[in-house]
């Protein structure tokens, strides 16, 4: 039912009648637009050009080259390609995503989600509460709580040591882990935002249905919630690699991308060969890399999680 | 559906607005006229802060009319660098005087962000007072001065005289080579298992305090240097650039470092001293001149420092060549290229090395005297017990190659003793990867084999 109508759209568009639009008036109704497609040209498309042909150039923060960059092509790009630190970092940074934003932050948004919607409404304010705290506070004041939280003096060592256990250097010995669980603590609230607005728009009756009709809550929630909300689910995966994939100041303030390389995602690897190997035009050409692989993950989920049009 | 395209709306609103916003900031601040002054401050520096508050007050009731924004840049050295090359980037936010390091000013010179002042010195009656190394100092590639020293420093040994005497070792140290250094750290770890035997800075986030006062401190010391001065060419795969890569990768194996997880901390250097020297839980430590600078009076202070530090020439490596090593380096006031009126930006310059100013800024930074009146001053020579030392150390010094390239080229040395010192390469591996990261900065045709 929902494919039918966009259908009839365009076969009435192409068909012979009616008659195109005369151009001034197409151009008359495109005009009210025109700000806003300024205003993208100006500051979504103007940096993202700059930022390609900057990393065409050797452009450096300082010295000869910082006066006089020179247009080298695709060198740098054949570089990175060959450097071991490139494709470490590409590395981690899939890592990164996949275990921070596509599993933890989903999964456990859509479990709290769930969980939260089947409990009392004191726990229900009190939990989602907290959840959404993290995801308000600005990500440097996060980065630095969780700091604190793992660092070898910090909060998390002197909770073990209650217990009896002894800690170990947490951001020293697995940095990636713990920057990984850093993103899902603080990203988690908004897919549990999304998701409980989604599982709110499913219809009663449609569970109410599978329930007469024998279905477990497992099956319920498998069979008919998921695909109800296939498109919210589309959509939160889509925004939380991209916001997962910009993550910096985290990763930054906890490990600094280290130790060594050990967890210098593509963001942070372009910081380090812009900001302290001076390499500019290097830098930014990781960051469109980077850019190229947001792209990539949105083409997967649009393409595998098709939102469907209603 | 609906309240999905409406947080993705919400999302967009909020992106767009704090892009705006960031274009948004920044401008029309300046101060119009004003000089704009930028320095750095940090927890443990504050000199350069009192000096530029000085230098602010007398230069405005000197000239009326005239305006002093100061811009303190609060950040360790390392970050400092960035944020004055990303400020330098636009005339909108590039300062007129500028607290620089001297191994970044060929290199800023080059870029174009700092102009010459030879002209204005040579009207300045104090310019006859600095010695002819800190004018070397201020040189660009062009061999014009582009800016006046502020004081020099120099590098060496500390060691406690509690944690040596606790060891059984002698409290008047004098090392004559590596080996001496290490065995004293192993007696030390013997001994006192809770006190770190030794520092030297290894991490990557330290940036070139890392090269300067760990690496540079021992590869001066063996028969190679990372530039050679004879063929202007850099050097690869010399067996000093191995053997200092050695040291670091022996106190990490035998454990006579600080715990790799607490010497990567981007704050490591301050809690070197301001905690663990005046707490005891270090026995030596190499590090520069300027340290005793704020045991003296402050939040630091620390007035046992005297009794319980001892000093020692860094030795070379086996106690060859001149005997013992040092790196100098020191910082200088310079002009910024897009100064509206140089004249006036040097005005604000002399007026902040003043004799009373200079006298004053090298007590407080605990800098060695490169002006003579200063030099001479009993006052100046009283002040600190370590000056002695660390001035008699000026004969063996050595500079940093002083290219355009080397603060590129010395930002990849913190990766190499960081690789060795967490044990995530061997001496050799990190080596070869100083090598490629060199050849990519100045080209094959730059180096030389060692």
């Amino acid at each position: 039912m929902t494919a039918v109508a966009p259908r009839g759209t365009v076969a009435r568009g192409r068909g012979p009648a009616p008659r195109p639009r005369p151009a001034g008036r197409t151009l008359t109704r495109l005009l009210p637009l025109l700000p806003a497609v300024l205003l993208l040209a100006a500051f979504m498309l103007g940096p993202i050009v700059y930022s390609l042909y900057g990393s065409l150039t050797d452009r450096a923060m300082t010295g000869p080259r910082a006066a006089n960059p020179q247009f080298i092509g695709l060198d740098n790009y054949a570089e990175l390609f060959a450097s071991a630190d490139f494709w470490n970092s590409l590395w981690l940074t899939v890592v990164f995503i996949l275990a921070s934003a596509v599993i933890g932050q989903n999964v456990l948004g859509m479990a709290l989600a769930v969980l939260l919607r089947s409990s009392v409404k004191p726990l229900r304010s009190i939990v989602g509460g907290l959840v959404v705290l993290a995801w308000v506070l600005p990500e440097i004041v996060a980065a630095f709580a969780l700091y604190a939280f793992f660092s070898t003096d910090g909060t998390l060592n002197v909770m073990l040591g209650w217990l009896g256990l002894e800690g170990t250097s947490w951001l020293y010995s697995f940095p990636l882990a713990t920057v990984i669980i850093a993103n899902i603590w603080r990203g988690t609230a908004f897919s549990m935002m999304v998701y409980n607005a989604a599982l709110a728009e499913v219809p009663p009756e449609l569970t109410e249905a599978a329930t007469i009709d024998g279905a477990g809550a497992w099956q319920r929630f498998t069979r008919v919630t998921l695909p109800v909300i296939r498109r919210s689910i589309s959509t939160n995966l889509l925004l939380t690699t991209l916001q997962t994939l910009g993550v910096f100041t985290l990763i930054w303030v906890m490990t600094g991308g280290g130790p060594g390389t050990q967890s210098s995602t593509l963001p942070v690897l372009a910081y380090q060969e812009a900001f302290k190997f001076a390499q500019l035009g290097y830098g930014t050409a990781i960051a469109t890399v980077t850019l190229l692989i947001g792209a990539a993950f949105s083409v997967v989920y649009i393409r595998i999680l098709k939102p469907e049009v209603d | 559906m609906n309240r999905t395209r409406t947080v993705l709306g919400l999302v967009g609103v909020v992106t767009l607005t704090a892009a705006l916003a960031g274009c948004s900031g920044g401008e029309g601040e300046a101060n119009e006229g004003a000089i704009r002054v930028a320095y750095q401050k940090t927890a443990t520096f504050t000199a350069m802060d009192e000096l530029m508050h000085t230098a602010k007050k007398e230069y405005e009731a000197a000239n009326p009319g005239r305006t002093v924004e100061l811009v303190p840049i609060e950040a360790e050295q390392d970050q400092y660098f960035t944020k004055l090359a990303l400020m330098n980037g636009s005339p909108d936010t590039a300062p007129d005087v500028i607290y620089e390091d001297t191994f970044q000013i060929r290199s800023d010179a080059a870029a174009g962000y700092l102009q010459p002042i030879d002209d204005y010195l040579a009207d300045w009656d104090g310019w006859e007072l600095y010695d002819e190394g800190s004018r070397q100092a201020g040189l660009g590639d062009d061999g014009k001065t582009y800016g006046v020293s502020l004081g020099t420093d120099t590098r060496g040994l500390y060691y406690n005289k509690d944690v040596f005497e606790a060891a059984g070792l002698p409290t008047d140290w004098a090392p004559k080579s590596w080996d001496d250094i290490l065995d004293a750290a192993r007696t030390i770890k013997k001994a006192s298992p809770d006190v770190v035997p030794m520092n030297i800075y290894a991490s990557n986030v330290l940036g070139e305090a890392t090269s300067m006062q760990g690496f540079e401190m021992l590869l001066y010391g063996t028969e190679d240097e990372l530039l050679d001065t004879d063929s202007n060419a850099w050097v690869t795969g010399s067996k000093g650039f191995l053997d200092a890569l050695g040291f670091y990768e022996t106190l990490a194996k035998e454990d006579l470092g600080p715990d790799p997880a607490a010497a990567l901390d981007a704050n490591w250097g301050t809690k070197v001293s301001t905690e663990l020297l005046p707490a005891g839980g270090l026995g030596i430590a190499l590090d520069g001149s300027w340290l005793p600078s704020q045991w003296i009076e402050g939040e630091n202070e620390w007035p046992e420092w005297h009794d319980t530090l001892g000093f020692a020439a860094m030795p070379t490596q086996d106690g060859g060549g001149d005997g013992f090593t040092s790196m100098s380096g020191g910082w200088t006031l310079a002009m910024g290229a897009n100064a509206d009126d140089p004249q006036a930006a040097f005005d604000f310059i002399a007026q902040a090395l003043t004799p009373e100013n200079a006298l004053f800024y090298h007590q407080e930074a605990g800098q060695i005297a490169v002006r003579s009146d200063v030099a001479e001053n009993q006052e100046y020579l009283d002040y600190n017990a370590s000056f002695e030392f660390f001035s008699s150390l000026v004969p063996y010094t050595h500079f940093r190659p002083a290219t355009p390239d080397y603060s590129q080229i010395s930002s990849n040395i913190p990766v190499a003793t960081e690789a060795v010192f967490t044990g995530q390469a061997t001496p050799a591996e990190a080596q070869e990867q100083y090598d490629s990261a060199l050849v990519g900065i100045v080209g094959e045709e730059n180096t030389q084999a060692g």
